[in-house]
């Protein structure tokens, strides 16, 4: 038998999130924030040496700007924590659900933790 | 590029409503998924009344409840109601798993039972399995060995290897954990899926089998198995309390250290 046309059963609609996919789908997305990111943060650096003043000075200095960076410092602790749990996979440990619940609950709270921290030393440096 | 949303053929309409009419105190709300392949006409979620009062433990109980006493035209697969086969996988409150094995009294509120999540649907809660079925077949899920005559009639093996099997024979094959996985939903024509690599490193782990290396470098391939990014939804899915995400690990990491 061939089911081709029939309807397709409903998948990201109904299927109920979980800490382990939630995770996932936020390690993908701050990854693609990420090397956006750095890759702006690159060409601005080259515009500041080679113009030697700093420029969108008044952007990095609004609420916006402020909200970019304290964003951006939390996509890379998130980022960054999440990688180590993921290496920590590869060599093979860390597969139990119970396990990986709580290093996932760990990674969350320690990247916003990370977070404040680079933030506040840049913040008084 | 994967599909995120649903086709136009697939999208779900309001279906009956059916009132209680046993005027049972200890009413349950039942959304089912319906589609019938003969009426032409898009999937639908019906809503039952059940009385709790005269029900079995087991979400299958409420299936059977519902088949037995208000629609006889639902359509779901089951046979052994332990949580041997495999046949009853489906969608219940949000997450794959096998319903004669699940207790209803777990979930609050409105009960919500869907097929399997992403597969051709072939009637009502009975999806299309065939593809991972071929996979399946795909890796030669059987004994290989070079060994003949009384040689083959018994190949011992020691209680230690035997010990490496445990936590990977046990699977079913009831698609829990395939149909649970985004990575599966989205590429699940190229990549074998959990269950299937499960069984892979079953075959890849046995001592008394001579083509490890064989098994490994077939399954090795970007859409086979790097597919997998460790979501762990068929970790957490899995009826038999298996663990198909650390199986895939296991592959990755002999392929990275072979």
């Amino acid at each position: 038998m061939e089911y081709k046309k029939n309807p397709l059963t409903p998948h990201l609609q109904i299927y109920a999130w979980q800490i382990s996919s939630l995770l996932s789908i936020t390690h993908r997305i701050t990854g693609v924030i990420n090397a956006i990111a750095i890759s702006m943060i690159c060409i601005w650096l080259l515009l500041v040496i080679s113009s030697e003043k700093i420029i969108f000075e008044g952007i990095l200095n609004s609420s916006f700007g402020k909200f970019l960076s304290i964003s951006l410092c939390w996509t890379f602790s998130f980022h960054m924590l999440n990688e180590i749990r993921h290496l920590i996979w590869d060599a093979g440990y860390g597969f139990d659900p119970k396990i990986s619940k709580i290093t996932g609950y760990a990674t969350l709270i320690l990247s916003f933790l990370l977070a404040t921290i680079i933030y506040l030393i840049g913040v008084n440096l | 590029m994967a599909e995120f949303s649903l086709s136009n053929n697939s999208k779900i309409i309001k279906g009956e409503y059916y009132k209680d009419k046993t005027g049972s105190n200890n009413l349950k709300k039942v959304n089912v998924y319906r589609w019938n392949p003969d009426d032409g006409k898009n999937p639908r979620i019906d809503t039952f009344e059940v009385d709790m009062n005269n029900c079995g433990p087991k979400v299958l109980d409420i299936l059977f409840k519902i088949k037995n006493e208000i629609d006889s035209s639902l359509t779901f697969r089951r046979s052994c109601a332990h949580g041997v086969c495999g046949s009853c996988a489906m969608n219940v409150d949000g997450t794959n798993t096998l319903s004669c094995i699940k207790s209803h009294s777990d979930i609050k509120g409105t009960l919500n039972i869907y097929p399997l999540p992403h597969l051709k649907v072939v009637k009502d809660l009975i999806g299309d399995l065939s593809n991972l079925y071929k996979q399946y077949e795909s890796i030669q899920p059987w004994l290989k060995t070079s060994k003949t005559n009384t040689e083959k009639q018994e190949i011992l093996q020691s209680q230690k290897d035997r010990s490496k099997l445990d936590g990977y024979y046990e699977c079913i094959l009831c698609a829990c954990c395939s149909t649970s996985c985004p990575s599966y939903w989205w590429n699940g024509d190229k990549y074998l899926g959990p269950a299937v690599l499960l069984q892979a490193y079953r075959w890849i782990s046995d001592s008394r089998d001579e083509e490890k290396k064989e098994r490994l470098k077939k399954v090795a391939d970007e859409l086979k198995l790097y597919r997998c990014h460790t979501i762990m939804n068929c970790t957490n899915s899995c009826p038999k309390g298996l663990n198909p995400a650390k199986a895939i690990g296991s592959i990755k990491k002999m392929l990275a250290t072979s």
